[in-house]
């Protein structure tokens, strides 16, 4: 079995465009949740949302690649160069070498949305162009980024809700693990357009609290209200350490444990046990005890019932070693398909800049969360291990162990 | 709209939207190779055409255009076609 390990990270989101950028975010505890009341317009309940700023490709990628790349999309191929960048691969290595593609990604509306708005103006489905076809379904991702960088291995997307991104590096450290492949592209991308979360603001899962919208996440926190809304994308390049040290990379990372589960029980309530179990497969594939886990990123969105599902799943595991916990959404909102990715990210930037991202505005605990050691302010520490949770609807459970390169 | 206007017009949007550089806009240049056209690109072609001059093009109609001059008469044809109609 081969050992899988972090060669390259890439991050767009909203709170910094770049590794260097999110850091900074990380350590200060800053929010990048805005209000958007042209939401409000067409009739959202919330009209908090996370910001990221549209990349301008213009320039930068030929007008082909760009008339089929969804705003989503867009994010992830400024975080695939990233991270790409980081890990040494250059256009020249891929074109030599097999690399496979694995990303994360459940939903296209506003390309779907504006083609049947042609479709039904016009009388003619050639007038949403040739582009249209590319952008709307779940494989955009992979489809695009494989094309954009003639990648010639695994070439597919993990669409599971809010696992997305979290199930897309755990199948890919499969691949690499049995030797089927040495080197994968994974991640997961969210779109944040005003199309894109009217079904789910429907739910009335969002948090209303208008008035302050930084401090509006707050995962954990007695009176939180409900999910913030927000996309970007996240990159991880994932190779095998024999890969990794013939090319001479640094090696960030080794992916060490990949635990999921579904919760066979309802598809939106959240659970205890389906989260429990999905987070002791993957401890028991790492051969770690809690004690040995430095550090827990939750998946904690911030609506009641789902943090007290997960305070309850964690406190299970974590609760006699005291590990710290956090969920980086406070500040980030909840990045959906990303998440699970970008969440691998945020985790190991602070494992390589030893501190844990503060759980921001958790001012008092409930009675599942007081069992748990969350940190509010950013705290210096060296991270040897973390683990990082993922959740989405239909139960669909992901957890990943990453272990510090040393 | 006279001729001088449907040119200026066509190549607007070839050098905005195909991003074709304007020196390279001869009228006896091959308009295909010129803009690198495949087969989706035709496709752009047809909904930049409606979106500017108002009338539809059936792919096949770009059969007999080779040239970029080709191509300005076959557009000033379908218009005076539809002025008259």
């Amino acid at each position: 079995m081969n050992r899988v390990v972090i060669t390259g990270l890439g991050i767009y989101s909203c709170i910094g465009k770049s590794l260097s950028e999110v850091s900074k975010s990380l350590y200060e505890g800053r929010s990048g949740i805005v209000l958007d009341l042209a939401r409000k317009e067409m009739g959202y309940r919330s009209a908090l949302t996370g910001f990221v700023e549209r990349p301008v490709l213009k320039g930068v990628l030929d007008r082909r690649a760009r008339v089929m790349l969804p705003e989503q999309g867009e994010y992830a191929y400024v975080a695939t160069v990233e991270a790409l960048a980081q890990a040494g691969i250059d256009q020249d290595y891929i074109n030599k070498n097999e690399i496979g593609i694995i990303y994360g990604n459940d939903s296209s509306a506003q390309p779907v949305i504006e083609a049947i708005d042609i479709i039904r103006a016009k009388k003619d489905t050639m007038m949403v162009g040739s582009g249209s076809v590319f952008q709307v379904l779940n494989s955009t991702i992979n489809m695009n980024l494989a094309t954009i960088f003639s990648l010639k291995g695994i070439n597919f997307g993990v669409s599971a809700a809010c696992a997305s991104g979290s199930h897309s590096i755990g199948l890919a450290s499969m691949f690499i693990r049995n030797g089927m492949q040495d080197c994968i592209i994974c991640g997961g991308a969210q779109e944040t357009n005003i199309y894109s979360m009217g079904n789910f603001d429907a739910l009335g899962a969002f948090s209303v609290r208008e008035d302050n919208p930084t401090a509006a996440s707050r995962p954990f926190d007695r009176d939180r209200d409900g999910l913030v809304p927000s996309g970007g994308a996240a990159t991880v390049i994932l190779e095998s350490y024999e890969s990794a040290t013939r090319r001479g990379a640094k090696i960030l990372g080794e992916v060490i444990g990949y635990g999921f589960s579904s919760n066979g029980e309802h598809i939106s309530n959240p659970s205890v046990q389906g989260p429990a179990r999905s987070l002791k497969l993957a401890m028991k594939n790492s051969g770690l005890k809690a004690i040995e886990i430095d550090y827990v990123n939750a998946h904690a969105t911030s609506t009641p019932a789902g943090d007290s599902s997960e305070a309850q799943a964690i406190a299970e595991v974590f609760e006699e070693a005291n590990t710290p916990v956090s969920s980086t959404k406070s500040m980030t909102g909840h990045e959906c398909w990303m998440a699970g990715a970008s969440e691998i990210v945020y985790s190991m930037l602070m494992m390589e800049q030893s501190f844990i991202a503060p759980n921001i505005n958790f001012e008092n605990p409930d009675e599942h969360s007081a069992r748990l050691n969350i940190i509010t302010k950013a705290m210096n520490k060296n991270i040897d291990v973390f683990l990082s949770n993922s959740f989405g609807f239909g139960g669909t459970n992901s957890t990943l162990i990453v272990r510090k390169w040393k | 709209m006279d001729k001088e206007s449907i040119i200026e017009k066509i190549n607007g949007f070839l050098v905005e939207e195909f991003e074709v550089e304007p020196e390279k806009i001869l009228p006896e240049a091959n308009l295909r190779e010129t803009l690198e056209l495949d087969s989706l690109d035709y496709i752009d072609l047809v909904v930049v055409i409606e979106s500017n001059f108002g009338f539809k093009v059936k792919p096949e109609d770009f059969a007999p255009i080779v040239t970029f001059q080709n191509f300005y008469d076959y557009v000033s044809n379908r218009l005076s076609e539809k002025v008259n109609s």
